[in-house]
């Protein structure tokens, strides 16, 4: 096979998987700034406590890393329901600046907590043996975990479209991200829907923390490290936008990893260039509304 | 008669051995205290804290009062106002510690110019100890690695060709560019360097590894900030099976830190790094050192190479000050007085070079392998005596100023 | 009445009137003295913290500057550090390969590389706003550290550029351990670019300035030129925080690539925010209480001094958004509602 589509392939792969995390993490914020207009940078801290969540169940309580994952999804989004009704809900009506300052306010508490109760020095999960190790395809060994990343990402893209597109709650998000007071006009409980994305959102950060400890590893700074690299993917892909994200999961994550393979020299620069291209030509982003 | 004057002799004696100043000397300890190095600092401190505490009688009558600042994190502000308040505010006679080399830089012009001696117990770029003639470092430049590792890797591993991967900061391009000159200067083939990234944050390795499997070098030599990064190579060059396809991993020691090898499974037996420092290490010193380390901060507590040149640090400044009588004040006396030091500490024989102010010390090739008991640890493998700063004898770039 | 019988009158008068009205309400009061007092009695009580003051000082030049961007013009910014830096490096640079070591031209040479730095990137990025214009001027910022690290054997890198001296101030104060004339020599020059930055505010442009970020619309409305207001405001900030980042690199007598850190433009705003915005004196307020507070507490617990800078944020945010100044000012007002009480 010839050396330049062995390398497109690993390209395309590596890139892929970085790609569906990358998706996976920055979804939720994506639908609740646009659904709800709420900057919410604390975002970094629900993936966060997402992972130290994984961390505790697969080492102290022993539970297996998968049903882990889906464990630490579901109680971190309902306990994200608590901030949304006593704390995010009062800035609904404020500014860009204040919701900023006080989501980033929580973002260093959780940082001191998890600093506090988990110390500095970063965790790391046992995986079970199915995902160590590799799949040999002759050209090219698969490590198995990416694998299974990019797998995870495509359920779920599946999932949540159908979700989005062909219930009935679905269409009420959407109808809400158009034009809420119309939304509400016609009889859509808009608080009820807000804190149910909101839910759903957070927990597929945490899910997207607890696929990241194998990556990256998990570290207190995970809250305001990586939030930028979820920032970026929203901005890109357009506020309130399933498609968006995932377009702009697929640019970033695919040339980034290009671009750490074919010119490392200049590795991190990539990734923002794309997005000063992306937002000068659009600046609402790929599916984004001005 | 003859009792009177032995009573009066004895008087006289005790008089002036009495009245023999006790001097307490401060020592300001500037080290990472917050942030996200604050472990490092930390393996410093206790150290430091250790010896001081297990020693302090070698010095009698004389006493030692450490003054503890934070570093800050590695932009060099922060330690050049920490430092010099410890010398205007606190009155310090020496500056010890220094984990980040912007620290160290940045405060060269001011202990030149406040005539005090700074003592560095980790902070490798090379070029420091050329910066004032009152620095004296006690851990290593990354040249002390790296350049022995070159021969070594050529020589002893079979690795003809090799591929430097390194995070894109000082430190990584002085150490690969360390072994690049050691390994080219005994014919082997450097066939790629790939930067990684910048400190800060943990980068995915995949892509940066991957490239470099599928040029297929014999061996690939790593460097990454102690921590973080280095459980992430790991997990990489796992997952890619790198072994499998024949590209050895090496490295400095920074690859395999005491405190994170236990996590990093079976990908990281095999591995084979050049430093100055394991746990493991057989010696009577460093046997000494871990008991007296885990009495003091319990059993699952590591000592590491950062521990090894912090003990070693205030072994030295107790040594000198001994030497000087607890008469510290003339800081140009006092670094001449440290200059030849040596001794035997857990990292083995060491000394100061009197020529450079840098230590000298013996470089060991290690591998990791699994240990009767479970765990992980290390194999010496060979030892190279008595390794001096390549980069300053050779005079390579700011080496050479 | 016909419009024809309607005398129109003499727009340049007007305009000079209206200036002249502008400075007769804000000329100085006596309470404006009070900071810079304490700045000078700080030299007298607390000799021996010179090199901390000059730096707490250089924070309070690099918070106002982002008071003129955010609290005036209402342009929210990730990436104000990207100026601080510029200003470092000109410094630096100029140094270490020119050997430009005069301090109080390096300080001109700063301001006008950042001015136009600040000039060109706000020409094209002022038009967006919101979320776009967050990350753009993120990015924007960490290209700048990602490019200088690119050709670090020009920059330094994160080891940056050690052992740079610069020739006495004026030719006549020399540097001293313990900070003394860079202390002096940084007040000075606060003192001076806060005057100026003070006549601008209260100028007709300054007014012009409130009304784009109170209601941008309208301002277009009435046929303001906006985007030219918001860049030159922009490039006006930018070279003040270029000012505070030479001083930097002049104090330090060092600069490494860390200056770009997104850590620093975020450390500022808090700042800003914790002072007021919109308030000139919130920079020096909220400048000074943040240095203050992270040199005690953070000796104390560097971890609960992070949750602490934390909480006190959601608490202000809370119950406190015009920060410190608009709690002194609620309280004054409340006292004086109180006093007037027969």
């Amino acid at each position: 096979m010839p050396h330049f589509v062995i390398i497109a392939v690993s390209i395309l792969f590596d890139g892929l998987a970085y790609a569906m995390f990358l998706f996976i993490t920055s979804v939720g914020l994506s639908v609740t700034m646009g659904l709800m207009g709420f900057v919410n940078l604390a975002h970094g801290a629900f993936a966060m406590a997402g992972g130290y969540v994984v961390v505790t169940l697969t080492r102290t309580l022993g539970i297996g890393f998968v049903p882990a994952l889906a464990i630490s999804a579901v109680v971190v989004g309902a306990v994200s329901v608590v901030f949304e009704r006593f704390l995010y809900r009062r800035l609904y009506k404020s500014n860009d600046l204040e919701q900023v300052l006080l989501t980033i306010g929580l973002a260093f508490m959780a940082i001191a907590t998890a600093t506090y109760f988990y110390g500095p020095i970063p965790k790391s999960v046992p995986l079970p043996e199915w995902l160590q190790g590799d799949i040999n395809l002759g050209f090219r060994s698969f490590p198995s975990y990416r694998a299974f990343l990019i797998v995870l990402g495509v359920v779920l893209i599946a999932v949540l479209w159908y979700g989005f597109e062909r219930t009935n709650i679905g269409a009420k998000i959407r109808a809400a991200v158009d034009n809420r007071r119309m939304a509400e006009s016609v009889g859509i409980n808009v608080d009820l829907l807000f804190t149910l994305t909101f839910a759903v959102g957070s927990g597929l950060a945490a899910l997207g923390g607890g696929l990241a400890i194998q990556l990256f590893g998990l570290s207190p700074n995970f809250a305001v490290l990586y939030l930028v690299l979820f920032l970026i993917v929203v901005a890109v892909g357009g506020l309130g936008s399933l498609k968006g994200t995932l377009l702009a999961a697929l640019v970033l994550g695919i040339f980034d990893t290009a671009g750490k393979y074919l010119l490392a020299d200049a590795g991190g620069f990539f990734i923002y260039a794309v997005t000063v291209v992306v937002l000068l030509i659009k600046p609402a982003g790929f599916y984004g509304r001005e | 008669m003859k009792i009177m004057r032995l009573l009066g002799l004895t008087a006289l004696a005790l008089t002036v051995g009495g009245t023999a100043q006790a001097e307490n000397v401060k020592i300001g300890v500037v080290l990472p205290f917050s942030g996200a190095n604050a472990d490092l600092g930390h393996q410093v401190d206790k150290a430091f804290d250790l010896y001081v505490k297990l020693h302090a009688k070698d010095i009698a009558p004389n006493t030692v009062e450490l003054v503890k600042r934070d570093e800050g994190p590695p932009t060099g502000a922060n330690a050049k106002t920490a430092a010099t308040e410890l010398i205007t505010n606190d009155k310090v006679s020496l500056l010890a510690g220094f984990v980040f080399s912007p620290s160290a830089i940045a405060l060269a012009p001011v202990v030149t110019q406040a005539k005090v001696p700074m003592i560095i117990a980790n902070a490798g770029t090379a070029w420091i100890t050329n910066l004032s003639p009152y620095i004296v470092r006690l851990s290593f430049s990354m040249w002390h690695h790296g350049f022995p590792m070159g021969a070594y890797a050529y020589n002893k591993i079979g690795c003809k060709t090799a591929a430097l991967a390194y995070t894109d900061f000082p430190p990584g391009k002085d150490s690969t560019e360390a072994f690049k000159t050691g390994f080219e200067k005994v014919g082997g083939k450097i066939v790629d360097s790939v930067p990684m990234g910048s400190p800060v944050q943990v980068p995915d390795f995949t892509p940066f590894f991957q490239k470099i499997k599928d040029e297929k070098p014999d061996c690939m030599y790593v460097f990454i900030p102690s921590g973080a990064h280095a459980a992430g190579v790991m997990k990489a060059y796992g997952e890619l099976g790198m072994r499998k396809a024949g590209v050895k991993l090496i490295g400095p020691m920074d690859l395999i830190p005491d405190n994170k090898l236990q996590d990093m499974g079976d990908a990281a037996i095999g591995t084979i790094v050049m430093g100055n420092y394991a746990v493991d290490l057989d010696n009577a010193a460093n046997k000494a050192f871990n008991a007296e380390w885990h009495k003091a901060y319990g059993k699952d507590s590591y000592p590491d190479f950062m521990s090894a040149a912090g003990w070693d640090t205030m072994h030295a400044i107790f040594d000198t000050i001994k030497k000087v009588n607890g008469k510290v004040d003339d800081g140009a006396k006092f670094v001449d007085a440290m200059k030849g030091w040596s001794a035997n500490g857990p990292r083995g024989h060491v000394s100061i070079d009197p020529a450079t102010r840098d230590i000298v010390q013996d470089e060991n090739a290690m591998e990791v392998i699994r240990k009767p008991d479970g765990k992980l640890g290390v194999k010496v493998l060979g030892t190279t005596k008595a390794v001096k700063d390549e980069c300053k004898i050779e005079k390579i770039g700011r080496c050479g100023s | 009445m016909a419009a024809s019988e309607r005398t129109i009158p003499d727009r340049k008068a007007t305009r000079e009137r209206a200036a002249e009205y502008l400075l007769r309400r804000h000329r100085f009061r006596p309470a404006e003295a009070l900071p810079w007092l304490i700045a000078i009695a700080v030299y007298f009580v607390f000799p021996d913290r010179m090199t901390f003051g000059s730096q707490v000082v250089i924070m309070v030049m690099f918070a106002l500057s982002l008071d003129l961007i955010l609290g005036y013009a209402g342009i929210v910014t990730l990436g104000h550090a990207a100026f601080f830096g510029i200003g470092a490096y000109t410094v630096g640079l100029g140094a270490a390969r020119l050997g430009w070591t005069e301090p109080i031209s390096g300080l001109f040479a700063a301001a006008i590389v950042s001015a136009f730095f600040g000039f060109l990137t706000g020409w094209f990025l002022l038009r967006y706003r919101g979320l776009t214009l967050l990350m753009l001027t993120l990015a924007t910022a960490i290209m700048l550290q990602e490019a200088g690290n690119l050709r670090s054997d020009f920059s330094g890198g994160y080891d940056g550029l050690p052992g740079l001296v610069f020739k006495p101030v004026l030719g006549l104060f020399d540097y001293d351990l313990y900070g003394h004339t860079n202390y002096i020599y940084a007040l000075v020059v606060l003192a001076v670019v806060f005057f100026f930055v003070r006549r601008i505010v209260y100028s007709p442009f300054g007014q012009a300035l409130t009304g784009i970020r109170e209601n941008v619309r309208r301002m277009h409305a009435i046929g303001s030129p906006v985007h030219r207001r918001l860049v030159t405001v922009y490039t006006i900030g930018a070279g003040i925080a270029g000012i505070a980042g030479a001083l930097f690199t002049q104090t330090n007598a060092y600069v490494t690539l860390t200056v770009f850190d997104f850590d620093n433009s975020a450390k500022v705003m808090v700042m800003l925010i914790l002072g007021g915005t919109g308030r000139l004196y919130g920079a020096f307020v909220g400048a000074v209480v943040y240095m203050v507070l992270e040199d005690k507490l953070s000796k104390l617990s560097p971890t609960f001094w992070q949750f602490g800078i934390g909480l006190l944020l959601v608490l202000g945010v809370l119950f406190a958004p015009r920060g410190l100044l608009g709690l002194l000012e609620n309280a004054g007002k409340y006292l004086s509602k109180f006093r007037s009480k027969p």
